[in-house]
């Protein structure tokens, strides 16, 4: 094991996973630990396959023609399911594991209905019972305050930042035991991106984090754990002080002193 | 770099560039002028012949060999009632088949096939679609030369455009929103419909409409299926005879419609029945231009509740 992760539960491992988009190898032979109930970020320049990890996570590329998972998979704990293996159905991986967008996505519903949706397509109809996830749903994601009294609005209609975190509230709603964010705030302004960054740090308490930036100073802000990627391979994986102040690797040190991506 | 004293060299480029846009604006405008005027001077033409005609008796009463007699009684209730076929088959039919090529079918050449294929029956001329009609429904189903036969042809005929309308409006869908239904573990047909319908149904209700409005001025498949020109009489009232087999009954029903009735006087000799054909086409294109009002309308109001 790394250094500095005693103490820390897996949840979910990377082990020698290969991906092509078509003819094009995307992912090379990756491996990585996720520990329950930590950040971990994955950085690295424009195409290293950052973003194709973590879409690997909710089998989003599953939707698409062409795309392969061609070896090793992603072993979920405590059930050591291979989330990556045709047996096991997409739509069970996606119950377990949510997501948020790069550019906030909400349905073009109300914002009750954003957040209603994810406990709805798990069956769930019961007026108060939904009143109340999608209430806790939302002080989660600190929007209570701010929505509470207008929940049948259309998500739209907020700020961008707060349409990230109505994301984020729909994310959280079920209960997942991971939250996928893919550049969650490269479509916000300072003050929002602060608000959300301020917000995964917090919701790491109930949920396990794993987060695409491109942004490496919001990295070294969130982060346990960093992942510095590279043409799809795993650089390094480490603490994130230790990646970031005395990275084992020349490539990991040349990218994030800025000598380099 | 441009010094100051370039700026009566910069203004003569910018003019000289703008002439362009100058040319084309007139082009533009006398291309849709065509159209246009074209279009107004039929419809002028045709009001100024036929409104003095219209009257209640004119609505209320059936064919007849006198001129002055004669009312568009028995065509209008068969255009609706055509209309009302035609847009119960082809509507499900054609949304049904365009989310599944666009949301279920894989992506192989049997659907590219299929995709060509859809294109190509759109520009099939509709008296082929008449001929098809005339041996399956007529005669090979024994649906006989009843609405339902006409209605029913007329959907085949539309079901390219509703198809190709439900496929666009779809793909207008952001595909963030998709990956968003996806990532909350729904499942295609949770997808489709919770999201996919409901956020496309401004776009596909716009090619439902086009498609009727194409459909309700139809003349020549409905001759080659043998709609009769001289119709005396109502079907049943829709769905008010003893349920369950009564109230299907108008859908066998001998019929004419609209642009029958039109093309039936403007064949006889008497000028007085030339004006009853003008007063016809313009009730036909005031059903066409209502049918119209409405989409914008209604795609108005849909439209309102979406953004992305």
């Amino acid at each position: 094991m790394e250094a500095g992760v005693e103490g820390s539960l897996l949840k979910a491992e990377v082990r020698e996973l290969d991906f092509f988009y078509g003819a094009f190898h995307a992912l090379k032979r990756v491996t990585m630990p996720i520990y329950d109930h930590k950040v971990t970020a994955l950085i690295g320049p424009s195409g290293c396959g950052k973003s194709t990890l973590l879409r690997c996570f909710n089998r989003m590329h599953d939707l698409y023609p062409g795309n392969r998972y061609a070896g090793g998979g992603i072993v979920f704990h405590p059930d050591n399911t291979n989330l990556l293996s045709p047996e096991v159905d997409p739509i069970e991986v996606r119950m377990r594991i949510s997501m948020v967008f790069q550019k906030p996505n909400p349905f073009p519903k109300t914002i009750y209905e954003n957040v209603a949706y994810s406990l709805r397509v798990r069956g769930m109809t019961n007026k108060s019972e939904l009143d109340g996830r999608v209430e806790s749903a939302l002080k989660g994601a600190a929007l209570w305050n701010e929505v509470s009294n207008r929940l049948q609005e259309l998500g739209a209609n907020l700020s961008g930042g707060q349409q990230q975190r109505l994301c984020i509230a729909r994310a959280l709603a079920s209960d997942p035991e991971i939250i996928l964010f893919d550049e969650p705030t490269s479509a916000l302004d300072p003050i929002a991106t602060a608000s959300i960054e301020e917000l995964v740090t917090e919701l790491k308490e109930k949920v396990t984090i794993l987060i695409v930036t491109h942004n490496m100073q919001q990295a070294a802000r969130i982060s346990d754990f960093t992942a510095y990627m590279y043409l799809g391979e795993m650089v390094e994986f480490g603490v994130t002080d230790q990646i970031f102040i005395k990275p084992t690797k020349k490539a990991t040190e040349d990218y994030i002193t800025g000598r380099f991506g | 770099m441009l010094q100051a004293t370039d700026l009566n060299a910069i203004r003569a480029i910018i003019s000289r560039a703008k002439r362009w846009d100058l040319f084309f604006s007139l082009l533009g405008i006398l291309s849709l002028m065509v159209g246009i005027l074209t279009f107004v001077v039929l419809f002028v033409d045709m009001a100024i012949q036929g409104v003095p005609r219209l009257s209640y008796e004119f609505f209320t009463s059936f064919p007849s060999r006198r001129a002055a007699n004669a009312g568009i009684l028995s065509a209008w209730v068969g255009t609706i009632l055509v209309m009302l076929v035609t847009a119960l088959s082809a509507v499900p039919l054609g949304v049904a088949a365009g989310v599944y090529l666009e949301e279920y079918a894989p992506k192989n050449w049997i659907t590219d096939i299929i995709e060509i294929n859809i294109s190509n029956l759109a520009g099939i001329p509709s008296i082929v679609y008449g001929l098809l009609a005339l041996g399956l429904f007529v005669y090979y189903f024994g649906f006989g030369q009843s609405i339902l036969s006409a209605g029913l042809t007329l959907a085949l005929l539309i079901l390219p455009v509703i198809i190709v309308a439900t496929r666009e409006s779809i793909r207008a869908i952001p595909q963030a929103i998709h990956e968003a239904s996806y990532a909350c573990g729904a499942t295609t047909w949770q997808t489709v419909s919770d999201h996919i319908l409901p956020y496309s149904s401004a776009g596909i209700l716009t090619g439902v409409i086009i498609g009727m409005a194409r459909a309700i001025g139809e003349t020549a498949p409905i001759i080659t299926i043998g709609a009769l020109t001289f119709i005396a009489f109502l079907p049943n009232a829709p769905f008010a005879g003893d349920p369950p087999a009564g109230m299907f009954d108008w859908i066998f029903a001998p019929f004419t419609v609209m642009p029958i009735q039109m093309f039936n006087w403007t064949s006889r000799p008497e000028a007085e029945f030339t004006v009853n054909a003008a007063a016809a086409g313009f009730v036909l294109v005031f059903m066409t231009l209502a049918m119209n009002g409405l989409a914008i309308y209604l795609r108005y109001q849909l439209r309102k509740k979406i953004k992305w």
